[in-house]
């Protein structure tokens, strides 16, 4: 099975690196308005998310196409929309629920992830893997791994606790 | 291309606002950010003008480079006429404005006049207008770009503003973006107050074609390997900038109780390490932030942990406020240091410069030159961290006799008190030292006696110069792009080969400063990071203009002639205490007292700075008295200035 992209945005340094690198890679072009993937931003709390398309199993933009633009491309785990079909019609922009279908103004195209067909540049250009690319069925092991340490490490703190009573 | 982002010349007086193509043989020239705003403010601004008044001119720019697919292209240069120094007003900063304005269509801003009540610019899209800021007048630092976005209704906003400080025209007032990132030193802030200006705001969605967007997405990959490959990037992605004051502290390099020691003792509570341990606890395991595009992230998010202020958000702080509010004051306490931080963060106000300044009312409280009838009953003495936090607020809103005079610049005060007060302010061309002491390091003592915009780490610092790197290291990163065969020594406690050193590190800033690149990604903190090589590439992949690395350190000479020049017409002499290439007396006179053997008991030597200051001209092409030679500007294009180009 292809890799899924796995965003833990505790890990963002909030930089946007991802975004310069996914408009360059795609379009030559350097413009956040034309990344696929976006850091959302609340300064004032210190709080980086960044968004990206998260490739459902059954994707609300493929369901919602009036044209059937909107594909599932199996070998890379991946919805892809078929330029040949697309009217333009917004549809998928509307209905999806992380806003990771965009439109883009200069072109007048739908745009989402594509993945780089399997070498996504916003995981290969962030050093903290904020974004990563990991096997879908490990992304639950390694968040299972991270809140063991957790509730282990809040056991030790809270027996240190009760033995300084 | 990032060639056809334009310069704007806005009048605050009438309401005119005129746009330009940057034309390409002024970027040849030029480049872009600093450089291209120190030839625009020799142009833009009449000799002798008030800094404070409607006729000084704000130049706002990102460098060349500014939101290309280079990497780290973050920095917004401002500049005008220093209100604090009277002579070169110059800041560069980190965050995301620059980039946002060169998506709005526009690399450089030359600000003219003064609006009639607080306004503030807003650029959208290759549109530029002008909006009423009475709302936003009196606003902190933060609130002022929160309440922009919800005026505008576009939470992707980016502005830089003034806060406070600004408003109070505090001749050390910082423009400002997002929590911290701050143009300090020489009170940019304190000239968009005097214009009524509360605030720049940007958005852009407008393209920027890259020339060659595959060579310059793996060039920027080479380059990031090559960054966070240096331990000193390392460290500094992880502890932030206060490594190097945890560093230079226990070596012996920081300023403690004015200029009265060189190492600041009982200091565990503001190492490094401990500000991360806060910075942990109050934020979490992931508390680093950065730049636009960066991947260093040299800065924490934390929470205050208690005091009065306990609970506020902010970032940092950087090694400058742990030695401003924490060594300087002799107050080593991370509470004081973590609040001071946050208060000129969001007051807009230079931290180097109002720690200096404290400090050095201690040292004249310590003295009687000041006594408690100056100070409104205010115990100044050292290690007082209320009196430290009472200071920072009563400078801001200039309370109180001391804060109104100190408020005003140490050389001025110095004048406001009178007797010897001069004599103990630790200042270069009238703006407040950094907080580090350079008697063991004549290469830094250089090269803060003759930076442009007065006492600076951040126009020529050698700071490689402490590694003691082998000599053929030396030899090969200093006799590029232009030959030096010259003497050069490992040795930092030397004086022999410094100047060139100096000279070759003032050319390396201001190329990184007019490509609009943080100083981290250059041979500043690691000697192994890129510099004129790299960029002579960099610049191709991205705009397509070629240049040889020599072209490129020609076109730095040419920019920092360019502030020499605007210096000398300003009253500039190398002697003048208070506007030459020259130290405080201290630098000379005073053995230091504390540190490690290659530190305790050092001066500068006097006879030796100067020929070393002599030897720095001569590189230049300057004569004895620091004036640029008449075939030194016209080899490099600028003896006719001003030319009125652009």
């Amino acid at each position: 099975m292809a890799k899924a992209l796995y965003i833990d945005y505790r890990k963002c340094t909030g930089c946007r690196l991802c975004e310069l690198v996914c408009a360059v890679f795609h379009d030559g072009i350097s413009n956040p308005a034309r990344s696929r993937i976006k850091v959302m931003k609340w300064e004032a709390e210190g709080l980086y998310i960044p968004m990206s398309c998260q490739q459902c199993q059954d994707a609300p933009c493929m369901n919602v196409c009036p044209v059937k633009a909107i594909y599932k491309d199996l070998e890379l785990e991946r919805i892809a929309v078929d330029y040949d079909k697309c009217i333009g019609c917004r549809s998928c922009v509307a209905v999806c629920p992380f806003g990771a279908m965009n439109f883009n103004v200069h072109d007048r195209k739908v745009f989402k992830c594509d993945v780089c067909d399997g070498d996504p540049q916003c995981v290969r250009f962030c050093e903290e893997k904020a974004v990563d690319y990991v096997d879908p069925d490990e992304v639950s092991i390694l968040k299972k791994r991270d809140a063991a340490l957790r509730v282990s490490r809040a056991g030790k703190e809270a027996s240190a606790m009760i033995a300084q009573l | 291309m990032p060639l056809d982002r334009k310069i704007a010349y806005i009048d605050l007086t009438t309401g005119d606002i005129q746009t330009k193509s940057i034309p390409l043989d002024v970027r040849r020239k030029f480049l872009g950010g600093r450089g291209l705003d120190a030839y625009l403010l020799y142009n833009h601004t009449n000799q002798g003008c008030d800094p404070i008044g409607p006729d000084n001119t704000l130049m706002v720019s990102g460098g060349l480079l500014c939101a290309t697919c280079a990497s780290a292209t973050a920095r917004t240069h401002v500049m005008a006429k220093s209100p604090l120094t009277g002579l070169l007003g110059s800041c560069n900063m980190g965050g995301f404005f620059a980039p946002e304005m060169a998506w709005a269509g526009f690399h450089h801003l030359v600000i003219k006049g003064k609006a009639d009540h607080p306004v503030y610019i807003y650029i959208h899209n290759g549109k530029i207008e002008i909006r009423d800021a009475r709302a936003l007048w009196g606003l902190s630092v933060t609130e002022a770009q929160w309440a922009i976005r919800d005026l505008l209704s576009d939470q992707e906003v980016k502005s830089m503003v003034c806060g406070p400080a600004g408003e109070n025209l505090v001749r050390f007032a910082n423009v400002m973006t997002g929590i911290k990132n701050a143009g300090g030193r020489t009170g940019m802030g304190c000239v968009m107050g005097s214009k009524n200006l509360k605030a720049v705001a940007a958005r852009g969605t407008m393209d920027i074609h890259i020339a060659h967007p595959k060579e310059a997405l793996e060039y920027n990959k080479r380059f990031i390997d090559q960054i966070v490959s240096a331990k000193v990037n390392q460290t500094q992605g992880t502890l932030g900038t206060p490594f190097i004051w945890g560093a230079t502290n226990s070596w012996g390099g920081i300023r403690c109780r004015n200029f009265q020691y060189n190492q600041c003792e009982y200091a565990d509570d503001i190492e490094p390490e401990r500000i991360d341990e806060i910075a942990t606890e109050t934020m979490g395991p992931y508390h680093m932030t950065g730049c636009f595009g960066c991947q260093v992230h040299c800065r924490a998010q934390y929470k205050i942990p208690d005091g009065p202020y306990a609970g506020r958000y902010d970032e940092g702080p950087e090694y400058t406020s742990q030695g401003a509010f924490g060594g300087e004051t002799d107050t080593p306490r991370a509470t004081t240091v973590l609040t001071g931080n946050h208060l000129v963060d969001q007051y807009g106000m230079d931290n180097l410069e109002t720690g200096s300044l404290i400090s050095w009312a201690m040292e004249l409280y310590e003295l009687g030159i000041i006594t408690s009838k100056e100070t409104d009953g205010l115990d100044l003495r050292w290690g007082n961290d209320e009196a430290v936090i009472e200071m920072i607020d009563r400078i801001c809103h200039r309370k109180g006799w001391l804060g109104d005079t100190l408020a005003n610049g140490g050389v001025a005060a110095a004048k406001t008190i009178g007797k010897d007060s001069f004599n103990y302010l630790i200042q270069v061309k009238g703006m407040s030292n950094l907080h580090s002491d350079e008697r063991g390091t004549p290469a830094l003592a250089l090269n803060i006696a003759t930076s442009s915009r007065g006492s600076d780490h951040l126009r020529s610092r050698p700071a490689i110069d402490l590694y003691h790197l082998p000599e053929p290291v030396m030899r090969k990163i200093y006799s590029s792009p232009v030959p030096y065969d010259g003497p050069l020594s490992s040795e930092h406690t030397e004086y022999i080969g410094k100047p060139w050193q100096v000279f070759w590190h003032e050319n390396c800033y201001m190329a990184v400063d007019c490509l609009g690149i943080c100083k981290y990604h250059t041979t500043f903190l690691g000697a192994t990071l890129p510099n004129f090589e790299d960029w002579a590439r960099v610049i191709y992949y991205n705009t397509g203009l070629q240049f040889t690395p020599q072209e490129i350190w020609e076109i730095a000479e040419r920019c920092n002639n360019m502030e020499r020049l605007f210096n000398l017409r300003e009253g500039l002499t190398k002697d003048d205490p208070e506007k030459g290439d020259v130290l405080n007396h201290r630098y000379h006179d005073e053995p230091t007292r504390r540190g490690a053997p290659d530190v305790v008991g050092r001066v500068i030597e006097r006879d030796k700075f100067l020929q070393m200051r002599a030897e720095l001209y001569e590189h230049k092409g300057w004569d004895e008295n620091g004036l640029p030679k008449p075939e030194t500007l016209k080899r490099l294009g600028i003896d006719t200035e001003p030319s009125h180009l652009l």
